[in-house]
């Protein structure tokens, strides 16, 4: 197998993942928005969505940027300006921060950190930081109980996510996420190993609260209490005009599409098929043909695509919990439940 | 008592409620001003609240950001312009609107409305209930932040609104009752359409209710939430749906004798005894179901006849009081109507619903917390042009 990366010079390296980086952010994001927001959502509520612009509505979205990018950026008069100003960039970074370990092929990432999963969780709450700011900078009631209640959720529901996602730790035996997209696919289910064996099956458990944290931590229906359009009038965002309501909108929807990228590698078997298939061999990843970076990517697109629909699905169809009720439903119900799933797994990983 | 008076009232009972709040733990609290402009309000109403945290520990609707002067402006229309005015107060049901005063004119000059116009009067009224009531089941899930129903209620709201286009030619503001019957008689097809319509009403409804009232997440944050006893509920004056859902028997459709067609058809009164949001919102849906059985046995049972009895052609209403009320969408309806027989009325008093309905805000809301605020406002189910006239 050849590394061509090493041929090209560091600076090219750099440049090549900035503008990768941008792609595997920004492409997702936009796909969201066009497939899920503006069309499954239109056909959901007996309506066609955005047809005009370009075929089908598909320019619409460029459209919207440019209307954003013409708005003036405002900032309210005692807010405080300079934070103001930085938090929805805080919130993007933690987006593009996630990007970087994701393997999209067996030489297709950013990084290949041995700490993959440890990072992923770590820089995934960074967003929290950037949303307490903007509600608190804003000076705007609405806004500081947005950003306050984000807060408290972000930090209840970080905690199922960080505990499912151990099942899936102990299960591969591995916190590097190219080992546990290898341990998926060279695994074998009671001897078969056609399919692989991808964690969905032993780690549903997991999947779910995986999903229904993810579900949280994007602060969508049902949890949107933090951005609340009918009673906080969109909580942190409501003072945001402009580009930096634009930045907001990008970092929502490719922060799903984030998260559903690490969903799939965690539980669904990441960029692989079963290595059965071609005789590729788990322990060396050399083995592995090198089109697998063109097409892995293609298979973490489709699944993160199946992925987004279900957390789409769900937002346009639940009304939302209160603030009290989904505390309550991390920590009386999900949190034991993961922990209990970690411990099961656990045992089970010593026995077998 | 004044309204300098009535404020200062409010400012002291909002200074002992900080007071209360300070005794335990030393804290400040923060007063919060929902709306004039807020999408909770369907309008511009405003309601002060003050918060200790998420907690409300003192509110006041504060209304009168869009008053229009209706009740001074008919002091200088003449009795068929009044209804152009009137039907702009409860914007969603229009016709609704219509029909109180122009029974009470009807009173004062001692006629009656042909039969067959007292049926499609009763059809209309009902098919505003519809349209209204719809839109607030669809409203229902947007303020607890799911999108699609209310997508499919403007959807099949349109349905309703059409059969009212096509009746009278307007499609908000009918401004089709007339003091003595009907300006029109109903146009060809438009019966075997409105059975169908009706149809349809009835599978959104069901739409709504698998979708809405058996979520789970929309039953825990309906039930239990905003309890209004039976004898609260009546000491602050509310009228129909709400009423109805704190367990009073009370419908001026079955317990008035108005010239119009309610005793002819089979229908039920529908009362809850749990009087939270949940059964204000329950008791709506069932009356959606319910005007559309009263609209779907009308129209097998209209009279043939004119839809006018004969009246001058200039109105001159006799000198005179007369009080009528009707069960509109939001509740009771009224109009107190003094005329002096001029072409004009000299005073007329409107009894609109829902500014009844919202003074037992700052009751229902003590204690509540910032997101039951929205679901109890949207239960409660007020239009703005309905408080404000």
């Amino acid at each position: 197998m050849v590394h061509f990366a090493l041929e090209i010079p560091y600076w090219g390296q750099s440049l090549l993942r900035v503008v990768g980086g941008l792609v595997a952010v920004l492409l997702p994001a936009g796909g969201i928005v066009y497939i899920f927001l503006f069309k499954m959502m239109s056909f959901m509520q007996s309506r066609l969505g955005p047809m005009e612009a370009g075929p089908y509505g598909s320019m619409q979205l460029l459209a919207e940027v440019g209307k954003w990018m013409q708005k003036e950026d405002l900032a309210p008069e005692r807010a405080d300006k300079a934070i103001y100003k930085m938090a929805p960039l805080i919130v993007l970074l933690s987006t593009f921060l996630l990007i970087v370990v994701v393997p999209f092929g067996p030489d297709a990432y950013f990084t290949n950190f041995e700490t993959g999963v440890f990072y992923a969780m770590a820089v995934g709450s960074v967003s929290v930081l950037g949303i307490l700011v903007a509600g608190w900078a804003s000076a705007n009631k609405y806004s500081l109980l947005g950003g306050l209640r984000a807060a408290g959720q972000l930090i209840a529901y970080e905690l199922p996510m960080v505990l499912a996602t151990l099942g899936v730790v102990i299960q591969a035996g591995s916190m590097n996420l190219n080992q546990i997209v290898v341990a998926q696919n060279d695994g074998e289910i009671f001897g078969f190993g056609g399919l692989g064996n991808p964690f969905i099956i032993t780690q549903f458990v997991g999947f779910m609260i995986f999903m229904i944290a993810v579900q949280a931590e994007l602060t969508q229906v049902p949890f949107d209490m933090p951005i609340a359009e009918s009673e906080l009038v969109s909580g942190y965002m409501t003072e945001y005009s402009g580009f930096r309501f634009l930045i907001f909108f990008i970092a929502e929807f490719a922060t799903a599409g984030v998260f559903a990228f690490i969903a799939s590698v965690l539980f669904l078997g990441g960029w692989g098929i079963p290595f059965d298939w071609f005789g590729w061999d788990g322990s060396n990843l050399d083995t592995v043909d090198n089109w697998m970076n063109v097409v892995g990517p293609i298979i973490m697109a489709t699944k993160m695509f199946a992925l987004v629909g279900v957390i789409m699905w769900v937002r346009f169809s639940y009304p939302r919990f209160r603030e009290d009720q989904l505390q309550t439903f991390a920590w009386k119900f999900l949190i034991p439940l993961a922990l209990l799933n970690t411990a099961v797994t656990a045992v089970l990983k010593v026995a077998f | 008592m004044s309204l300098t008076d009535r404020q200062q009232l409010s400012y002291i009972a909002s200074q002992a409620a900080d007071a209360r709040l300070n005794v335990e733990l030393e804290t400040e609290g923060m007063t919060l001003n929902i709306g004039p402009q807020h999408p909770a309000t369907h309008g511009t109403l405003r309601i002060i609240c003050r918060l200790d945290g998420e907690q409300v520990i003192w509110a006041e609707p504060s209304a009168g950001y869009m008053h229009r002067g209706y009740e001074k402006l008919t002091e200088v229309r003449t009795f068929p312009q009044v209804t152009t005015l009137v039907n702009r107060i409860d914007w969603l049901g229009s016709f609704a609107n219509e029909v109180p005063f122009i029974l009470a004119a009807e009173k004062l000059m001692e006629i009656e409305a042909p039969p067959r116009a007292q049926v499609i009067r009763t059809i209309l009224f009902e098919l505003s209930r519809i349209a209204n009531v719809s839109l607030f089941l669809g409203d229902l899930g947007v303020q607890m932040g799911a999108v699609t129903p209310v997508f499919l209620a403007f959807r099949d709201r349109e349905y309703v609104l059409n059969l009212i286009e096509g009746a009278t030619g307007g499609r908000f503001h009918p401004n089709f009752d007339r003091i003595g019957g009907l300006k029109d008689d109903l146009p060809k097809g438009w019966i075997d359409e409105t059975r169908q319509v009706v149809k349809k009403l009835m599978q959104f409804c069901d739409t709504i209710e698998d979708l809405l009232f058996g979520n789970e997440i929309f039953q825990s944050r309906m039930r239990g939430i905003g309890v209004i006893p039976a004898d609260i509920a009546k000491d602050y004056g509310l009228s129909g749906p709400n009423l109805r859902a704190s367990g009073v028997d009370w419908d001026l459709r079955r317990d008035q004798d108005l010239p119009l067609a309610w005793d002819k058809v089979d229908w039920k009164v529908w009362t809850h005894p749990d009087g939270d949001s949940w059964a204000r919102c329950w008791i709506r849906l069932q009356e959606t179901r319910e005007a559309c059985k009263i609209v779907e046995q009308l129209l097998d049972q209209i009279p043939a006849g004119p839809v006018m009895t004969k009246v001058p052609r200039i109105i001159k209403v006799p000198a005179g009081e007369a009080w009528v009320s009707t069960e509109n969408p939001l509740g009771e309806m009224g109009y107190y109507v003094v005329s002096k027989g001029d072409l004009g009325p000299f005073r007329v008093k409107i009894r609109s619903a829902s500014f009844n309905n919202i003074s037992i805000v700052p009751w229902v809301l003590k204690g509540v917390y910032v997101p039951d605020v929205i679901t109890i406002l949207a239960s409660l189910y007020f239009i703005l042009g309905d408080i404000d006239r």
